[in-house]
């Protein structure tokens, strides 16, 4: 959800970005801002079938470590 | 067995001895002309409508679990066509058109009450669009009228009227709206398709399914290969796992929505009421409980049960809307799994692999739309074309951008719905 396709990525790549989802019943990695708090926006990942939540990592931090100027 | 007034007096006075089961509990045959994935509500009209309309009676339901046990038995039995949006007013008015006479089709009682939506407005913006939907929805051909003030304390008058946030100025009351028994619409069609011929198949989970050179051959499941000429796919909250087995990615996030139920009272609430400003409505059903919910919790979740800020929140919209219930206890929540897509608007179309199809995506709003659903899947998947009143839920709308029905002016992403 951080690895944005390019501008010029076409209607295939965004379409996939923008609407198209695994919808995963199980663990998975979701963007959260802590909207009520500091603002700061969160990879959080999650269980979807029982709302556990087993890691939050800042955002900022992730997007540094994926090597892309953001 | 043809249920009948004199047929229940019958059976009363001679110790109910002569009722049979509504439905039969066969084996899965080896091949069918067609399959339906999902025994809800949408999945068994559409086995009934097939048979029905279109003759095709050597088809199977596929239910993991029982039949009507998902949302069609978790929902708040809305009933309405009040919708705005080309594309999605004539399917709503098509499918209301369906309930009118859906218990007289299917012998069924379904508790089928037109007892009036009414929609509440709170400033003179708001009041401005009832006005405009309730003139598409006449022109529609459906009712609406714009109530003043003073028309809705006549109707309502237990509703705080002088609320200093929300103070109410009037409403949209669409009085074909109403309430139906939801777990006798499915068991009336399941009931219907099986007088048709229909193999209604529970405790029967699809692992699989089978394609050769992009086209569907059957499917793989817990209690065995089923080989069908056509597959059609209608498992809402869980649409993305079976779409997965095709080897597809759909528009659709499954999040959770809460409802709740008060213990019984007498009679109070005669309508069913949405607060326009707080998202809440209610209800009050034939035996005496408060019917009511609001919006989604706002994350994915697969759970079938939400969390404590959106239980405050509702409860929150339901006193300010009417201080009177904040008496009656709480009796039951709990939750659906919704499957959203971007623009809030359902999917019934063909996939890429010929002969399979999906019907998905109905939001927080499927209730009211399993028969006019089934109606449409049912001639999609039999003639493959699309049903005049459903030609719009087009799966690829979102990635050409031409026919989003974003009925809530909120954008056409997901989480904005």
């Amino acid at each position: 959800m951080l690895a944005r396709p390019e501008a010029t990525a076409g209607v295939e790549a965004w379409d996939d970005y923008l609407h198209l989802r695994e919808n995963p019943a199980g663990v998975t990695e979701e963007l959260w801002q802590h909207e009520a708090g500091c603002a700061a926006w969160l990879v959080v990942r999650r269980d979807t079938r029982t709302h556990e939540i087993s890691e939050v990592t800042l955002a900022a931090d992730v997007k540094r470590s994926m090597g892309v100027a953001s | 067995m043809r249920f009948s007034g004199l047929r229940v007096l019958r059976e009363g006075l001679s110790g109910n001895k002569g009722w049979t089961p509504h439905w039969r509990d066969p084996e899965p045959k080896a091949e069918y002309d067609a399959v339906i994935i999902g025994g809800g509500g949408h999945g068994l009209s559409t086995a009934y409508y097939l048979a029905k309309n279109h003759g095709m009676t050597n088809i199977a339901v596929l239910e993991k679990g029982y039949l009507g046990g998902g949302n069609v038995g978790r929902n708040t039995t809305i009933v309405r066509a009040n919708y705005g949006l080309e594309g999605n007013s004539q399917f709503y008015s098509h499918s209301l058109k369906l309930w009118e006479n859906l218990e007289q089709d299917l012998n069924y009682n379904a508790m089928m009450s037109q007892r009036g939506v009414l929609m509440l407005c709170h400033s003179d913006g708001q009041r401005d669009a009832f006005a405009r939907r309730g003139n598409m929805m006449v022109s529609q051909g459906d009712d609406a009228e714009l109530l003043s003030a003073e028309r809705v304390r006549h109707l309502l008058p237990y509703l705080d009227f002088d609320n200093t946030r929300f103070p109410i100025y009037g409403g949209l009351l669409h009085r074909r709206g109403g309430t139906a028994r939801h777990d006798a619409v499915a068991w009336g069609y399941a009931r219907g398709a099986d007088q048709h011929g229909v193999d209604l198949i529970q405790q029967c989970e699809v692992t699989g399914i089978d394609i050769e050179n992009g086209v569907v051959k059957g499917v793989q499941t817990t209690r065995g290969a089923i080989r069908a000429k056509k597959v059609g796919v209608v498992v809402a909250g869980r649409s993305g796992q079976v779409a997965a087995m095709a080897g597809m990615r759909l528009p659709i996030e499954s999040h959770v929505l809460q409802a709740f139920v008060t213990e019984g009272i007498k009679p109070v609430i005669d309508h069913v009421v949405s607060f326009g400003m707080g998202h809440f409505y209610i209800s009050q059903s034939d035996k005496g409980g408060l019917v009511f919910g609001g919006d989604l919790d706002f994350y994915a979740s697969y759970a079938q049960r939400g969390n404590m800020p959106m239980m405050e929140h509702v409860m929150e919209a339901g006193m300010t809307l009417m201080p009177m219930i904040g008496k009656a206890k709480v009796l039951r929540s709990w939750g659906g799994i919704m499957d959203m897509t971007p623009d809030g608007s359902p999917i019934i179309d063909k996939t890429e692999t010929e002969g399979l199809f999906v019907n998905c995506g109905w939001c927080y709003g499927g209730f009211k739309a399993v028969p006019g659903s089934g109606d449409a899947f049912a001639h999609l998947m039999a003639t493959g074309n699309r049903h005049e009143a459903a030609a719009k839920f087009r799966l690829d709308r979102f990635r050409t951008g031409v026919g989003l029905m974003d009925e809530e002016a909120t954008g056409s992403q997901h989480n904005l719905h």
